[in-house]
């Protein structure tokens, strides 16, 4: 961050782009006064409240509701149920993409997991739908429910993991590999159910207007949830409107549309009133998504030199019994460290509860916990110091398919990390450092990555009479600052001023914004910004250059460059004419330009294309009392083109943290007889708060990737929760020797074995 | 049933008849009095989203219940700024990107400014790490929460050393 200068004049005499700028967020003030319109800060004319009923069961059917107590208590309006909910056009336990999912919207008595919910009460106001929806007093006829992910008789190959990615993969032969070691490690890791918790529950104020439908929801993909409503309610897409102008935290729970935004949908139809339906925390538990729990059970071999012979990962994980998403853990293995014989391979059992999705990096943030821990304990297996073993095995090509990478400046991340971090002053031997109070001190080591993935997404480029530019697509901005630096891409795409540039987005009547999600939204919607700004001055160039009166005219168009606000024959400042002169002369009111964005399939085929980092932590212990505290945090990270590294540095600070609770922290815990979560809030379901976290550093390594896409964007969301949670169990080991292998670590795991920490 | 309460909103006396006793100071302020700039996050006091100042000090506007409000002066984040003007932990908060997402920055700004009301932090980043512990934050800004106090409470002391505030 230091190394970036603050802007300190405009562009014109920087002579420098937006780019690169560590702008400060553009809708901040918005934010800070209280300004900026969430989906619940809506209310239009009229509007009722809904609160949804959930099942306290996890497996089995509803089969009475007091319906009639529910309608006596004064305010309620109407109680939606199966038997009266309006129909759709589409059957909600359809599913035609990876990105959309079951939906349990009232189609029928069945609970198929605890918190479904099972009916809406709509009323004047939410404390009357409140009471309204506990007074339904739900009876149930309860069927066994299937919990155990260590079922193995009930374990199955997956077609598919994640998003559509093989479910096991091999290079060379792991049993060679193994019998040709010298030394081995095999250890079982377990991650737990995670979720998302975005502070901004899945809100939604619905208004229909005859067959028009209007939503004000988070949405981190509106063109795909509008394509969604209009099939569900049988209507056009264009006239669904959704408006997701902020996003309360997404994390990948806001990528598709979930079952409580088309309730509220659902309620607002049966009514014929707009409705606002805001799930309580507690009901973000089941309906919404998470991350599902792993078991992983990694075997390595390692020669003399330290260098792997052979990599295998196992994963375990869970689906819900009626969909299918599958954490995708062991495909981390497949990119950080060379091996002769690699081996990823994934089975699943299905068990009661909500269905999982994409979590802050699925599959790799449970797979690199796992994957770290095992090096580190490779690494020991060696003798070695853990960053020298890393090194060891450094991956110069892309172990599973040996393809080059289009970039990778790991061993720098390595590097300035390492000496930010003071990582040569580690002690080996572990239980062997301490501070001045006599607490326990370890430090550990985590390696990153996160593929590259882009969506695809469309881009206006508006040039005005005045001079000004404006850039329009749907993006979504969830935090990640989208409104800032896909602006700084606009101004820079139309050779403008920032602040002469209007950026327009988070409504879904605009071009298509794609998804912001996968890492992939900065580097999508970016390059089809440039790509509709360089057109829309291609198109003005073509202007001038043909019009007798401009001094441009007659110039190659190839020899005319844009500049800020003005068109210029190479660097003769004489023949130069602005924006402005030059689409008054042609009389039009204003000048557009179109872009796409989306991977290249070619380059895919040639690259390996992920980001990287390092991630260094320390950790403290009591050796009396097995507190663990994370004392100090220094990430460094080599991830392409850095657009506003103010907010870059923010979302490895996010990632990083993540790491943490990962590591310390998250965990939701299943009443093993009834399916129910136990700790479904905030106060319970541990996520890090600002004194779990001291001192945290993100350096950003600088690294030019020349094929990735036109802009050289990789991605930076996701990538700081890889590493990070490992690096800090590793530390843990290093403090005190123990190495924890289920995830969170907890105190008690201090004194697991009866023993003292010290 | 009628129930009115008399209380001084962002320094404006105001009467309010209240539709529901059950109502809690959070859903006064969104649903009646259209004031949405406090969040919900929880609705059971452990997210701090909805963080306002009640006599100065911060509730969990969640957990109070509107009745219970005769005569309180309360400042919710509508009422921080002077105009255009920023107030000093607003505009530290812009400064050291602060936020992300931004749904939990009304409840961190009024947290904030209780807390450099209650007890200077004296510079000393761990006391605030652990006072504002009390809202959370998704995102993970802490790192530049940190920072933003801190550098409001240096300006806000500059300015009391010279009568300002």
């Amino acid at each position: 961050m230091s190394d970036f200068a603050p802007i300190t004049a405009p562009a014109r005499q920087r002579q420098q782009a937006s780019i690169g700028q560590p702008v400060k967020r553009r809708d901040g003030v918005a934010k800070v006064t209280g300004s900026a319109t969430y989906a619940a800060d809506n209310h239009p004319q009229a509007m009722l409240h809904a609160v949804m009923a959930v099942a306290t069961i996890a497996n089995g059917r509803v089969v009475a509701l007091d319906v009639d107590a529910a309608k006596a208590h004064p305010g309620v309006v109407e109680v939606m149920t199966p038997a009266n909910r309006p129909p759709l056009a589409k059957n909600p336990d359809d599913r035609d993409t990876p990105f959309m999912f079951r939906l349990d919207v009232l189609q029928n008595d069945r609970v198929r997991y605890a918190n479904q919910p099972i009916a809406v009460v709509i009323a004047d106001t939410f404390e009357a739908a409140t009471e309204g929806a506990a007074l339904l007093a739900p009876q149930y006829e309860i069927e066994p429910a299937q919990l155990d992910m260590h079922a193995d008789s009930e374990a199955f190959v997956p077609q598919a993991v994640g998003p559509g990615a093989p479910a096991e993969s091999h290079v060379g032969d792991i049993d060679v590999g193994l019998a040709g070691a010298t030394r081995r490690v095999e250890a079982t890791y377990d991650t737990p159910a995670q979720y998302h918790n975005p502070m901004e529950p899945h809100a939604i104020v619905a208004t229909w207007d005859g067959d028009k439908l209007t939503v004000d929801t988070p949405s981190q993909a509106m063109t795909i949830a509008r394509g969604r409503l209009a099939g569900l309610f049988g209507i056009d897409a264009d006239d669904v409107f959704i408006r997701s102008p902020y996003l309360g935290g997404g994390f990948g729970c806001k990528g598709a549309l979930m079952s409580p935004q088309v309730l509220g949908i659902l309620a607002a139809k049966l009514v014929g009133r707009p409705v606002k339906l805001v799930p309580t925390r507690a009901q973000m538990y089941g309906p919404l998504g998470h991350r599902a729990p792993t078991s992983q059970t990694l075997r390595l071999g390692m020669d003399d030199a330290g260098k792997l012979t052979a990599l295998a990962h196992h994963a375990r994980t869970t689906s819900s019994v009626f969909d299918e998403f599958f954490e995708p853990s062991a495909n981390i293995s497949h990119t950080l460290y060379a091996s002769p014989a690699i081996s990823t391979t994934h089975d699943a059992v299905r068990v009661h509860t909500g269905t999982p999705m994409f979590m802050r990096g699925p599959g790799e943030a449970s797979g690199s916990i796992a994957l770290e821990s095992a090096i580190d304990e490779a690494a020991h297996a060696c003798g070695m110091d853990p960053l020298a073993f890393r090194l060891a095995n450094y991956a110069d090509v892309e172990p599973i398919s040996g393809k080059p990478f289009s970039s990778k400046r790991l061993y720098d991340c390595y590097a300035q990390g390492a000496q930010r971090f003071g990582w040569a002053k580690r002690v080996l031997a572990p239980r062997s450092m301490r501070d001045d109070n006599g607490l326990l001190v370890g430090w550990g080591l985590g390696t990153a990555t996160f593929p590259v993935i882009m969506f695809e997404a469309e881009t206006r480029a508006i040039i005005r009479a005045d001079g000004t530019g404006v850039m329009e697509t749907g993006a979504q901005d969830m935090g990640q600052g989208a409104w800032t630096a896909l602006a700084q891409i606009a101004a820079d795409s139309l050779k403008l001023e920032l602040d002469q540039t209007v950026f327009r987005a988070g409504t879904s009547d605009l071009p298509d914004g794609g998804v912001a999600g996968g890492s992939g939204h900065t580097a999508t919607v970016g390059n089809a910004i440039d790509a509709a700004g360089r057109d829309a001055i291609a198109r003005l160039i073509e202007m001038a250059i043909a019009d007798v009166e401009s001094p441009l005219h007659g110039v190659a168009a190839d020899q005319v460059e844009a500049r800020w606000g003005r068109l210029q024959a190479g660097d003769d400042a004489a023949r130069s004419e602005s924006y402005a002169d030059i689409l008054r002369r042609a009389g039009l009111r204003e000048l557009v330009g179109h872009g796409r964005g989306r991977a290249d399939a070619d380059v895919g085929e040639r690259y390996a294309m992920h980001a990287h980092g390092a991630v260094f932590a320390e950790v403290k212990v009591d050796p009396d009392l097995g507190q663990m505290r994370v004392t100090r945090m220094v990430g460094a990270f080599a991830a392409g083109r850095v657009i506003n590294p103010r907010m870059v540095e923010s979302q490895f600070f996010g990632g990083m943290i993540w790491g943490l609770g990962f590591a310390l922290h998250e965990k939701a815990d299943t009443d093993a007889r009834t399916g129910r979560i136990m700790n479904a809030d905030l106060g319970e379901y541990h996520v890090p708060v600002n004194a779990d976290v001291a001192n945290i550093e993100a350096l950003i390594v600088n690294e030019d990737d020349p094929h990735v896409n036109v802009l050289g964007i990789k991605g930076v969301g996701e990538i700081g929760v890889t590493g990070s949670a490992g690096a800090i169990a590793n530390a843990i080991w290093h403090a005190t020797g123990k190495r924890i292998r289920r995830f969170p670590i907890r105190v008690a795991d201090m004194f697991a074995d009866g023993a003292t920490v010290g | 049933m009628s129930l009115s309460i008399q209380i001084t909103l962002n320094g404006e006396r105001r009467n309010i008849a209240l539709d529901d006793p059950r109502i809690t100071l959070l859903d006064l302020l969104r649903e009646r009095l259209m004031l949405t700039g406090t969040k919900k996050g929880c609705d059971r006091g452990q997210c701090g989203a909805c963080t306002v100042l009640v006599e100065g000090r911060r509730v969990n506007a969640c957990l109070t219940l509107a009745a219970s409000l005769e005569g309180a002066r309360i400042e919710t984040i509508e009422g921080v700024a002077t105009g255009a003007a920023l107030h000093p932990v607003q505009q530290a908060f812009i400064d050291h990107d602060a936020f992300q997402c931004g749904f939990c920055t009304p409840g961190q700004i009024m947290s904030a400014i209780g807390l450099l009301r209650e007890a200077r932090v004296h510079g000393d980043p761990e006391r605030v790490r652990e006072q504002m512990s009390g809202n959370l934050c998704r995102c993970g800004a802490y790192a530049g929460i940190v920072e933003a106090v801190l550098d409001a409470e240096r300006l806000t002391a500059r300015e009391t050393e010279r009568g300002v505030a």
